[in-house]
């Protein structure tokens, strides 16, 4: 069973070091995508299913998603259409497909094999991470919250468009 | 029960953290950047999945959510800033935003 954290940590490492040398930036968000679920899939090995679950709704759900709309919001316009027609060739996907495979025979296994072998580590369960998170760490949460809250009212006063407004004789920024 | 060594798991995190690391230091789109600050981000939390899976403690995971919690925080001011330099010097290029005046 160790064969599956050894399996996983290889695709993690190669899809890691293919992401950081493309050229291209979806195509790097792609094999970012491969690479946070191979991690997800070493917490799962390492005994914390849980964290697995928030990796992959987080980290290639929530995070991956924002920067690809800043991609697409940014409109990096080099005759786009072209662009995608060239962009959806096999030889593109075939790597991250690759290693997506990868992973997906490793839930085949884990799923098939019996319940008692699934985890290499003893699992530490999602409850005694909640009760924790809320009895130990309950001021932490509370900062998190402060600091979602600033990241918030940040991310929106920073993304707000000043439009320009030109009068006949006076120029102002309008809010 | 056969178990990894913590050794394996923390190699694979420092390993991650290194490549994060090297990717911030020749990128020069700033995209890349803070893709290769969510790859270091997530490397360390792997530092602390590995490290409370070994003591069989909850705290490591509590920590990776407040990891998560940061590093959401942390793209989302990020790409807005990005939007800003965008909007405001038409590339993405990290040191065209070398002068401080707005």
């Amino acid at each position: 069973m160790e064969l599956t954290f050894y399996i996983t940590s290889a695709v993690a490492v190669i899809a890691t070091l293919m992401t950081i040398t493309r050229f291209n930036l979806v195509h790097a968000l792609l094999y970012l995508v491969v690479s946070f679920l191979a991690i997800a899939v070493v917490f799962y090995v390492l005994g914390a299913p849980f964290i697995a679950a928030l990796e992959i709704i987080i980290y290639a759900g929530a995070i991956v998603v924002l920067i690809i709309f800043v991609i697409m919001m940014l409109n990096l316009k080099q005759e786009s259409v072209d662009q995608e027609r060239k962009w959806l060739t096999v030889k593109i996907f075939i790597g991250p497909a690759v290693l997506s495979v990868i992973l997906l025979g490793e839930l085949a296994y884990i799923l098939s094999t019996s319940e008692s072998v699934f985890q290499i580590q003893p699992a530490v369960e999602a409850k005694a991470v909640g009760i924790s998170l809320y009895s130990t760490y309950v001021i932490g949460v509370e900062l998190s919250g402060i600091l979602l809250m600033a990241g918030i009212v940040g991310a929106y006063h920073l993304g707000r468009q000043k439009r320009k407004v030109t009068h006949r004789f006076l120029e102002k920024e309008e809010e | 029960m056969n178990t990894i060594p913590v050794e394996y798991g923390l190699a694979l995190a420092a390993i991650l953290f290194t490549l994060g690391l090297i990717s911030v230091l020749i990128r020069r789109n700033i995209i890349f950047m803070l893709i290769s600050v969510e790859i270091m981000l997530n490397a360390a939390g792997l530092a602390f999945i590995v490290a409370g899976a070994h003591w069989g403690q909850a705290d490591g995971q509590v920590m990776f959510i407040f990891i998560v919690t940061m590093a959401a925080a942390e793209v989302s001011v990020g790409l807005a800033l990005i939007l800003q330099i965008y909007h405001q010097l038409k590339t993405l290029d990290s040191d065209a935003a070398n002068k401080m005046h707005g």
